[in-house]
């Protein structure tokens, strides 16, 4: 039987060679999950290393300047490592110890979830390997110093577009090759199951926390929640606590690109149809023969041609409504946060900021959105001033 | 009994796989006849998939030469029309889900069926995801291949009771391509398999040489050749069918 669907979306599609290793990990999830001893380490490393709760902060300036709802931002940026990919790093790296594994392996895009996981594993003393897409290496080369400096080792994939997914089909191949000591720390929301489930777990502690800081500061709920989506991770790590909440409306911004009605774009909900690829059932940028796209989109964390199963299931149920966001918006919204607010926001979270700005100025002003600023922007800085025609030396 | 299983009744079986359309589905349409005739039992067709996580570099590679020659599922439903005119050889398609569940998975099957095609290999469904394709599969006569890996375990039951045709017995851990060793102890999950089901079963994934090809047909009742024969195609092009053949005759030889 097939498990772990989010309606027609999710499934288990790998190969036999993993299947053993997903349903072990299954197992110990299910255990883990339930453990309090477990949940309490993972508590104290969010509280004592990552920085949490991370701050609800109040945009007054960018509020004020739009003139319509009032903007709160979920500042994910200022966990340790610079965005949210730790949440979820630190939740399986202490699962793959607690199953016995002593090596970890990731795919990583920016670089952000390879940083965050080469960090959880320096910090719990496992081997670590980060398999990057070539492309990315040279737009994030500052992120694979970094994994480097952690300890881990990063592999350049040349394969295919060179770029995320196939950082995928590279780590999901290692991972055939060693599964007996080997976690695969999965990124996002995506994947085999349990993995879908699995991240989405680790990263809603981002929307509890939200819950409370908002009612404590507003006493209700937001109206609606902004979030980026690549894969998904940090989206739905905001969205699930209010999925249940039918007042509070959700919005995925996907990569545009340089535009959807260009083939220069990774949005896989406004152009993308179903598909099975990369273990699930889920909508992905391809052709009619069923061969994967490449996709393009200056955030190289938003560079994937497919979508996690539960947000294809909730743009299904018109749960969450999935907008498209390009370069150039994306571009002008890191600077507009950058100037309006003294925080430089990742490019990725920067296509939120992007399309929080064309509607809360039709919002009321007693209505509250809260944009998930998934990461900070210090990685992207060196890219920007290549994108504005500006030569400078990382 | 399917025209796959048969395929096994009369000694060791041979099974090469190529990847459609690498260089051009003109050679493949010379060189799926050409190895027939030199002793292929049965013989692996694979449709090319952009991004094939169950392959090694050399079959990753010959997809990508495929797709760039222009290779769709179209032409080469079109293609196997054609050799089928020229051979009576059992053909096994290898590809991915996606490119099958894109295309219709109930046309794709249908019209596979249609131009003489027996069997179906897909890597990345396994045993829990098969409904996507068993019912069509049934409904037009095609045998859907089950694989076993060397971490099935006890999942190994499970997935031989409901095998049809052969049970794909993957060798070692990892990705395809050639190895020097295999260390697998086979012979222990082959005695399962056929414990639970009498089935033929064949061992693929790294095997390359002559010697390899001998000493895996003890434990099994086929041997899958694949990375070798495509590294001969990328090696000679359009000048591979030769150097295939007498590869094949060589593999074929070693087992008989």
């Amino acid at each position: 039987m097939s498990k772990g669907r989010f309606g027609q979306h999710g499934g288990q599609f790998v190969p036999e060679t993993l299947m053993n290793a997903v349903e072990e990990l299954l197992a110990a999830y299910e255990k883990y999950s339930h453990d309090e001893e477990f949940q309490k380490e993972l508590q104290t490393l969010h509280e004592t290393y990552t920085g949490r709760p991370s701050l609800l902060y109040y945009a007054e300036k960018m509020t004020k300047d739009l003139g319509g709802a009032k903007i709160y931002l979920k500042r994910e940026d200022l966990n340790h490592t610079g965005s949210h990919k730790i949440n979820n790093a630190l939740g399986q790296v202490l699962l793959a110890k607690k199953m016995g594994k002593t090596r970890v392996i990731a795919e990583t895009g920016a670089g952000q979830h390879g940083v965050a996981t080469a960090t959880a594993a320096a910090l719990m003393g496992m081997e670590c390997e980060i398999y990057m897409g070539e492309e990315d290496t040279e737009r994030q080369a500052l992120n694979v110093f970094r994994m480097e400096l952690l300890g881990a080792k990063v592999h350049p994939v040349t394969s295919g577009t060179r770029t995320l997914k196939d950082a995928v089909n590279e780590t999901m191949r290692e991972w055939t090759n060693r599964v007996e000591d080997t976690h695969y720390v999965l990124g996002s929301v995506m994947g085999p199951h349990p993995f879908p489930t699995i991240v989405r777990d680790f990263q809603s502690i981002i929307g509890k926390e939200v819950r409370s800081q908002i009612l404590k500061a507003e006493g209700k709920l937001p109206d609606l929640l902004i979030a980026c989506v690549g894969g998904g991770s940090n989206a739905m790590g905001l969205f699930y606590e209010f999925l249940e909440e039918p007042s509070v409306k959700m919005i995925g911004c996907e990569a545009a690109g340089h535009g959807i009605d260009t083939d220069q774009h990774a949005a896989t909900i406004s152009k993308g149809t179903l598909g099975i690829f990369h273990g699930m059932k889920s909508y992905f940028c391809q052709d009619e023969y069923g061969q994967i796209a490449p996709v393009y989109s200056i955030s190289a964390g938003l560079d994937y041609p497919g979508i996690g199963p539960e947000h294809a299931n909730l743009h299904d149920s018109g749960r969450a409504q999935y907008v498209p966001v390009t370069d150039n918006e994306a571009v002008e919204a890191f600077e507009y946060l950058s100037r309006m607010e003294g925080i430089i926001p990742a490019i990725e979270s920067s296509h939120a900021i992007a399309h929080a700005r064309k509607i809360a100025p039709a919002m009321g002003k007693d209505q509250i959105i809260v944009i998930n600023l998934s990461g900070r922007g210090d990685k992207d800085v060196a890219a920007i001033a290549r994108y504005k025609g500006v030569q400078i030396y990382e | 009994m399917s025209r796959v299983a048969d395929v096994f009744s009369k000694g060791k079986a041979f099974i090469p796989f190529i990847t459609a359309g690498d260089p051009h589905l003109s050679v493949t349409e010379e060189l799926i006849p050409a190895m027939a005739e030199a002793g292929a039992d049965l013989i692996e067709i694979g449709i090319p998939f952009s991004d094939p996580v169950a392959e090694g570099i050399v079959i990753q590679e010959a997809d990508a030469r495929a797709l760039l020659a222009g290779t769709t599922t179209d032409k080469i439903f079109e293609s196997v029309k054609r050799i089928r005119m020229k051979t009576s050889v059992p053909l096994a398609f290898m590809t991915y889900l996606n490119p099958i569940f894109v295309y219709g998975s109930e046309r794709f099957i249908k019209n596979a069926a249609e131009c003489g095609i027996d069997a179906l290999i897909v890597p990345d469904m396994p045993f829990e995801e098969k409904e996507e394709l068993k019912p069509y599969c049934n409904q037009y006569g095609i045998d859907l291949i089950s694989l076993i890996a060397p971490t099935s375990n006890e999942r190994i039951r499970t997935i031989a009771a409901e095998a049809e045709g052969f049970v794909y017995c993957v060798s070692s851990m990892g990705v395809t391509g050639v190895r020097k060793e295999i260390t697998t102890n086979l012979g222990d999950m082959i005695s399962l398999v056929k414990e639970t089901k009498n089935i033929p079963c064949a061992i693929g994934f790294g095997i390359s040489t002559p010697e390899q090809a001998a000493e895996m047909s003890q434990y099994a009742d086929g041997v899958i050749v694949g990375s070798a024969i495509v590294k001969l195609a990328a090696r000679y092009g359009a000048d591979c069918i030769e150097p295939i053949c007498s590869y094949v005759r060589e593999m074929k030889a070693a087992i008989s």
